[in-house]
């Protein structure tokens, strides 16, 4: 008798053990202790919630993710779920790195456009939050310089906000009139100023087909685009590629610069020395309406994973409003869905970031999703840094569309 | 005896002339260090913005040690520090022995073939990690090892794939081998008609009169060993195993934390600069030992 | 087990006869450099082999896409250079027409290099180099203008940095070398930038260069009462190369310090205290006992320092990312952005490779002139 007791007992404890698969999820977020308790608070929840999976977290310097996951990808050792920079999704779709998302019909109707990633027509990554760009400014500077406070519904125009950089710069109260943040190297240049020249009618790359940048990185309009961002620093209007990371950080809120071109993770500290004065103005409308960059960090499935059902579970389970508003409380990052924005008290109705929501809702376009946008950034970063240092601007813009065209040929047109 | 006087003070001048010298050059060099470790008790705004000027060098203003506590706070500090220095550690004590040892042979013995490999061995110094890394990858991936769970495939995620790769390096060895050309042969020529073994000249022979290359060796590398960030990226998955220069990424947020770099930095300085004050003596004690050698 | 098997080979080697003797010698030479060769070959040499054979192939760092062997095609992409040139604009009478300035307008080479049905061979080419040759501009194109400022850039960065690191560290070692109270904080202070990792390094110094209010400015300024102009030292194409090469001097000069201190102590005090007696003064000691004594120093420092010099990225990727205007391109920088950032391992393994043969070609050359010597 007690030996049978003794065989069901451990028979019941390998069934359970058993039945609990272990998951691996990596996420980018080493180092920042708000989003690590707020994901370690999700996966708690999930792994109690029932009784098939447990969720493993190993965290990753945001730095160098890429390359961590990348060195991953090639000695096989990928984890179940991964998290994976938006505009890089398609990227690693495309080379089989990801599977496409299993979820319940309907679970990202509300989601802010930016937050969901698709991939070849089917999902394949879905985020929590989402950044949104705004221009930083001064009620008391706009108004004691005459210049008109745009609004979402009519924002400022090219010559307006033209005029507007000459009238800040020639006020002399400031170093320079306007911060685009040339400090910021790497992948704020194409985040932050594609909308430009999306606003002006160009783009990176010919969204029709995805095969060629030629016409719509070099044509009239990004042309037009690219004299315009070279004056810019010819007329000594904004700090150029030499600009310091102190400067970026703090010239705003100094009051080095006049107006600055910054995201939402950067509010709270400008609140802090402005108050009330402090504007979050919507992007000035070059043409073609003021656009934003979006998609932020999103979690996706490994193709290598042999439970995805538990991964989609998670990414399911994790996506619940509460958590996305829990995860906006501590970044301050946007929450994806209307209704977590609600229960937040940054983005609620009256809350002091709440005009964010609507500038991403209604100005943002995703950064190409072909998987060619990695090479494509890059060549778009330097492109805008020689701009910005004097190159003359058609060969410049003809130089990077060969080199976008030449990749995109290197790799049988990505798939399209 | 009017001269005598002259030399004296010229000599006390002299010296004079010496310290204003070596303190002037001094400057030069320290106020980077300086900046760093006021830096590390500044808080991040006013760090930046004393950048600009003078008080860049000076503890001023709102002083205090929260960025240390922070920066504990955020990152493993000590695991980091551990991993690096037993990394190092290993990779120094192993590679000061197989680098020498390769060196001897290079410089001292005659073997066929040696020009050769020696060239293609300082060919090699060139070749820029980052060329070989993803091929490195694939191949430690793929080599066994015997460790307490028995017989593995793929180094990934341990110690071993950040050591055992960087034992044998291209420098060392030519150091060794420049240095050990100087040595008079005929110390050795004695030594071989004593009937010693080329392993006992190597031990008792050379070793003892060459404090001063083993730790020109060992401290060049432990600097490349202490600061490599590519590789222990791409193969310490998880956190135990991460160096200290993967951990000073843990600092770069959105908001770069920079009073807590600062602090991070002035932390993961302090075994290099002991390391490097312990091989001082190695020198000091050779400049005695090579007045009794001649 | 290496030691003992080796002490039982060579211990009786004296006794036998010359020619075993030698076989014996020759048998501990490899066994000795056994160990290090090993493990070079397997975690540096394969690799790099195996880097060399990704360049002949059109490899992506990741890709669904089959591999395909090219041959030379990454190699023909670098280095494809074509000379062409520009004739003037000209007017109806056939008069060269002039711009604003009086200038000779020339077309746009964008005509010839795009699209153009008529020079197929110029289609994708980029300029270089131009020269004006009477009315005429001749163009130097290349496939790739950006890795030939790269190689540029590089060879001006060694040329410059190896005597200036290699003369200011032996400086440094011979001060630091004195008998003098206290010079070991010294030695420890100019040894600090290499401490500190370069990657550190770059971010504070770009504080320091800072084209408004950096460091660098304000003193200059204070130092000559306010004459001196702020010069934005890393965003103009004339000063940034110059800024970075400043800046890797400074940092390496202790690493190579220290060589040449190692260096010193290895020449026995005998030969000093013989000078002295035959009344050598301090200039002739250096001449003829330090530095005949440093010869294979010298040597040592001078490849190494050649180098680490064709190395150089992390200054270029921390500070200027190859800007402005590619006037910081640098081989090993472009390498890496290719190989791993636009994860095209091929081309970027074809940099690497044609890298290794010019510093190999150098090198050789290197140990051919200071063998002379001897």
């Amino acid at each position: 008798m007690k030996k049978l007791l003794g065989l069901l007992t451990a028979l019941l404890i390998f069934t359970v053990a058993g039945a609990q698969t272990e998951l691996s999820m990596w996420y980018h977020g080493a180092g920042n202790a708000a989003e690590r308790d707020t994901l370690l608070m999700i996966i708690e929840d999930f792994n109690n919630s029932q009784s098939d999976w447990v969720i493993n977290l190993e965290e990753f310097p945001q730095e160098s993710y890429n390359e961590s996951i990348v060195a991953a990808a090639l000695s096989g050792n990928l984890p179940d779920i991964i998290d994976v920079d938006g505009p890089v999704m398609p990227n690693w779709a495309w080379s089989g790195y990801m599977q496409p998302l299993n979820l319940s019909e309907g679970a990202l109707d509300d989601f802010l456009p930016g937050a969901v990633g698709v991939w070849n027509g089917e999902v394949y990554s879905v985020g929590l939050w989402d950044a949104a760009i705004a221009m930083f400014a001064r009620r008391s500077v706009l108004e004691a310089n005459g210049i008109r406070i745009p609004t979402l519904e009519q924002p400022w125009t090219l010559e307006e906000f033209d005029a507007a950089l000459e009238t800040l710069q020639a006020s002399g109260e400031f170093e320079f009139a306007f911060d685009p943040g040339m400090a910021w190297t790497g992948e704020w240049y194409p985040y932050a100023f594609s909308p430009f020249l999306q606003s002006f009618g160009g783009d990176m790359i010919d969204r029709s087909t995805f095969l060629t940048a030629e016409g719509a990185l070099n044509g009239e309009e990004a042309l037009a685009f690219g004299n315009w961002w070279q004056s810019l620093f010819e007329r000594d209007l904004a700090p150029g590629t030499s600009q310091d990371g102190a400067d970026r950080e703090t010239g705003f809120i100094d009051g080095k610069y006049a107006l600055q071109w910054n995201g939402n993770w950067a509010a709270l500290a400008a609140l802090d020395a402005y108050g009330d004065d402090l504007l979050f103005l919507p992007a000035p409308d070059f043409g073609n309406g003021p656009i934003i960059g979006a998609a932020s960090w999103q979690f996706g499935v490994a193709a290598s994973s042999e439970n995805p059902e538990g991964a989609n579970a998670f990414i399911e389970f994790a996506i619940q409003d509460e958590y996305l508003a829990a995860f906006s409380q501590a970044t301050g990052l946007i929450p994806a869905t209307q209704s977590a924005a609600a229960i937040t008290p940054n983005y609620a109705a009256g809350g002091p970031l709440e005009v964010f929501f609507e500038l991403s809702n209604e100005q943002s376009l995703i950064r190409p999703p072909t998987p060619g946008y990695v090479v494509m950034a890059l060549v778009f970063e330097k492109a805008l840094a020689d701009i910005a240092n004097g190159a003359d601007v058609q060969d410049t813009l003809d130089a990077a569309v060969d080199e976008i065209n030449a990749d995109i040929e290197n790799n049988n047109g990505y798939g399209f | 005896m009017q001269a005598k006087n002259v030399r004296g003070r010229n000599y006390r001048l002299g010296i004079y002339a010496r310290y204003a010298t070596l303190i002037l050059i001094g400057l030069i060099f320290i106020f980077p260090i300086v900046f760093m470790i006021v830096s590390s008790f500044k808080p991040d705004l006013q760090l930046l913005r004393d950048t600009s000027s003078l008080r860049a060098f000076l503890p001023v203003g709102d002083i205090s040690v929260d960025n240390y506590i922070e920066a504990f706070e955020r990152a493993p500090i000590g695991r980091f520090i551990f991993n690096s220095v037993f990394i190092t550690a290993v990779s120094v004590g192993l590679g000061l022995f197989l680098n020498s040892l390769a060196g001897f042979s290079f410089a001292v013995l005659e073997w066929p073939g040696k020009t050769i490999v020696l060239a293609v061995i300082i060919a090699t110094l060139i070749i820029p990690f980052e060329t070989i890394a993803i091929p490195l990858l694939l191949i430690v991936n793929f080599l066994p090892w015997f460790g307490l769970e028995g017989f593995t495939q793929g180094w990934l995620d341990s110690y071993q794939v950040q050591i055992i790769p960087f034992i044998a390096d291209a420098l060392s060895v030519f150091l060794f081998t420049q240095f050990f050309r100087d040595l008079p042969k005929e110390i050795i020529e004695a030594a071989r008609i004593d009937g010693a073994s080329w392993w006992q000249i190597y031990q008792r022979v050379l070793v003892p009169i060459s404090g001063p290359v083993f730790a020109t060796a060992a401290i060049l590398k432990f600097l490349a060993m202490y600061n490599q960030f590519l590789w222990p990226l791409m193969v310490a998955q998880s956190e135990e195993f991460r160096p200290v220069m993967v951990g000073l990424q843990y600092f770069f947020q959105l908001n770069v934390a920079w009073g807590e770099i600062m602090a991070y930095l002035t932390i993961i300085t302090v075994p290099v600069l002991i390391f490097y004050l312990a091989l001082q003596r190695a020198f000091i004690e050779s400049i005695a030992s090579s007045g009794v050698k001649g | 087990m290496f030691d003992a098997r080796t002490k039982a080979t060579l211990s009786s080697a004296p006794k036998t006869s010359r020619g075993n003797r030698k076989n014996k010698e020759a048998f501990a030479g490899w066994l000795m450099a056994a160990p290090a060769i090993i493990l070079l070959l397997t975690f540096l040499i394969v690799p790099f082999i195996f880097a060399f054979g990704l360049s002949l192939t059109n490899q992506r760092l990741i890709s669904p896409n089959p591999t395909e062997y090219v041959g030379l095609r990454n190699y023909k992409r670098l280095l494809n250079v074509r000379f062409f040139t520009l004739k003037p604009l000209v007017d109806a009478e056939g008069n060269p027409v002039l711009d604003e300035e009086g200038q000779i307008s020339y077309p746009r080479l964008r005509n010839f290099t795009r699209n153009n049905p008529d020079y197929p061979q110029l289609n994708g080419l980029r300029e270089f180099k131009s020269w004006q040759v009477g009315k005429n501009r001749l163009v130097l194109l290349a496939s790739d203008a950006v890795f030939f400022r790269a190689l540029l850039n590089t060879i001006i960065f060694v040329i410059v940095v190896a005597p200036l690191q290699a003369g200011f560290a032996l400086l440094l070692a011979l001060l630091v070398n004195q008998r003098l109270r206290g010079v070991n904080v010294f030695r420890m202070i100019y040894f600090m930038p290499v401490v500190i990792s370069m990657v550190v390094v770059s971010m504070l110094w770009r504080f320091i260069y800072d084209g408004n209010d950096g460091l660098l400015n304000s003193l200059l300024s204070a130092v000559s009462f306010g004459a001196f102009q702020p010069v934005d030292w890393l965003g103009s194409p004339q000063t940034a190369l110059g800024s970075i090469i400043a800046m890797s001097v400074w940092q390496g000069v202790g690493f190579h310090m220290v060589i040449w201190l190692s260096g010193l102590q290895t020449i026995p005090f005998v030969l000093y205290e013989a000078a002295s007696i035959a009344g050598a003064n301090g200039w002739q000691k250096l001449r003829y006992v330090t530095w005949p004594g440093l010869r294979n120093t010298a040597v040592l420092i001078l490849i190494v320092i050649t180098m680490q010099s064709f190395s150089l990225y992390t200054q270029v990727q921390v500070m200027t990312r190859g800007g402005p205007l590619d006037s910081t391109q640098a081989i090993v920088f472009q390498a890496v952005q290719r190989g791993f950032e636009k994860q095209d391992i091929a081309g970027g393994s074809a940099i690497s490779v044609l890298l290794f043969l010019i510093v190999l070609f150098i090198s050789i050359m290197q140990s051919y002139l200071t063998r002379e010597k001897r």
